[in-house]
């Protein structure tokens, strides 16, 4: 198969462990993967334009690029780009309902739940901690989570130590402490899909 | 000339210093170095109305400016709203003694599915320190929620928040609503929330969209002025 012939996954920096891992699972050796820097999350009006660009920049390389990331506070705004691209994209308004599953999630309807995945609990401090600026001024973390119950990890893998990693975050926050395991959840549906498509088209 | 050792003695400078002085403590966040210079302006026979406007406004003018231009970040601002909030704390009784001017009322409140109420808390303030009364009615409110305080408060303004891509649909549900009970021209309403956009607020009927504590008053204050000019 030439280079041409392969599809492209342009993902959230969040995901790409998960990806790499879906890929070694099921050797999808036809797929590549491009990560945009997993910071966006902190300024989500800026994930359209990311992901544009390099849909730009990749696109002659590849027959198809599927982009990796959900709504993902973007307002639908994201959605739209893909669209205007020709790409498509993951449904669900953001990683933690994928990778439970969207309707799972949703049926859970848990509006006081403060929700870590993997990534998350094994960066809680580089990607929630020190943003949030609560290692200098933790007199500011009831005015982020003072409305919040609990901490649930949703957990994409059996690992003692990131559930560790999880369970310290939420008495940092001062939450309840839940660890539920969901595997890659839609994320591996969704990517099968793309696969499936791709080489049935080939 | 002081030493940068030396501790700022705030009742030593005159209104002409004081004033800046408040806007760079409020711009660090500093809440008992704003407590003890609304006091100092207390006692020197200012205004309560002219303290929070000339100095604790401004000050957060200024720091929402920053903000928008990405100069300061969520935690700096949460750190001013704080020292803010301690001065308007102080403030709040007399402003309503003094009979400080009202510019109009607003009912506030974050959708149903949603709990996130730090950018509608900062709204909140900034309207009531821009001279509008607000009944905040927290978090997760309901359509019949917000129409039940429509009905009992008559405000200017609606003003809904929400962080979320999921819950903010549940905005159109409220103006739906409103529509149906023959109330909606009756208010202004705003929306406002990280995930929203313009597009979003004209799709479900809302007045405007605002970006920032400081684009929801300028924009109240421009709405209230065409509704008493109607």
């Amino acid at each position: 198969m030439d280079d041409k012939a392969k599809i492209l996954m342009l993902a959230c920096g969040a995901l790409a462990r998960e990806v790499l891992a879906l890929k070694t699972l099921n050797g999808w050796s036809h797929m590549d993967l491009q990560c945009l820097p997993a910071n966006l999350h902190l300024y989500p009006e800026k994930i359209p334009d990311a992901v544009e660009k390099a849909v730009v920049e990749f696109r002659a390389d590849y027959e198809k690029i599927f982009v990796v990331y959900a709504d993902c506070g973007t307002g639908g705004l994201l959605q739209a780009r893909c669209a205007a691209l020709g790409v498509e994209m993951i449904a669900g308004p953001h990683c933690y309902s994928f990778f439970e599953g969207n309707d799972v999630f949703e049926a859970h309807g848990e509006v006081t739940a403060f929700y870590l995945t993997d990534f998350l609990a094994r960066q809680f401090d580089a990607f929630m901690w020190k943003p949030m600026g609560l290692d200098r001024h933790p007199e500011l973390r009831d005015m982020y989570f003072g409305n919040y119950t609990k901490l649930v990890y949703l957990a994409q893998t059996n690992d003692r130590a990131i559930d560790a990693a999880a369970e310290e975050a939420a008495a940092r926050l001062g939450l309840e402490y839940e660890r539920r395991f969901t595997g890659y959840g839609d994320l591996a549906t969704a990517m099968a899909n793309q696969l499936s498509d791709k080489i049935s088209a080939a | 000339m002081a030493d940068d050792n030396d501790e700022l003695n705030l009742s030593e400078l005159s209104d002409d210093e004081l004033v800046p002085q408040i806007h760079d403590d409020l711009y660090d966040g500093m809440k008992p170095e704003i407590e003890e210079a609304v006091h100092i302006l207390l006692d020197r026979g200012w205004t309560p109305y002219d303290i929070l406007t000339k100095a604790l406004v401004e000050g957060m003018r200024i720091v929402g400016i920053d903000f928008r231009d990405g100069i300061l970040f969520v935690p700096e601002v949460l750190l001013a709203a704080n020292a803010m909030k301690a001065g308007m704390f102080i403030l709040k009784p007399l402003l309503a003694e003094t009979g400080a001017p009202q510019l109009g009322k607003m009912v506030i409140g974050t959708v149903k599915g949603d709990i996130h109420d730090i950018g509608k808390n900062l709204v909140s303030m900034m309207m009531e320190g821009a001279g509008f009364e607000v009944r905040d009615l927290g978090i997760n409110n309901s359509v019949e929620k917000y129409i039940e305080a429509l009905e009992t408060d008559k405000p200017d303004i609606l003003g809904m928040s929400a962080l979320l891509t999921t819950t903010m649909p549940y905005m159109k549900v409220v103006i739906d609503t409103m529509i149906e009970k023959g109330m909606r021209d009756d208010y202004i309403v705003l929306v406002g929330g990280a995930p929203l956009n313009e597009e979003f607020s004209k799709a479900i009927g809302a007045d405007a969209y605002c970006r920032d504590a400081a684009v929801a008053v300028e924009t109240a204050k421009e709405f209230v002025l065409r509704k008493h000019n109607r």
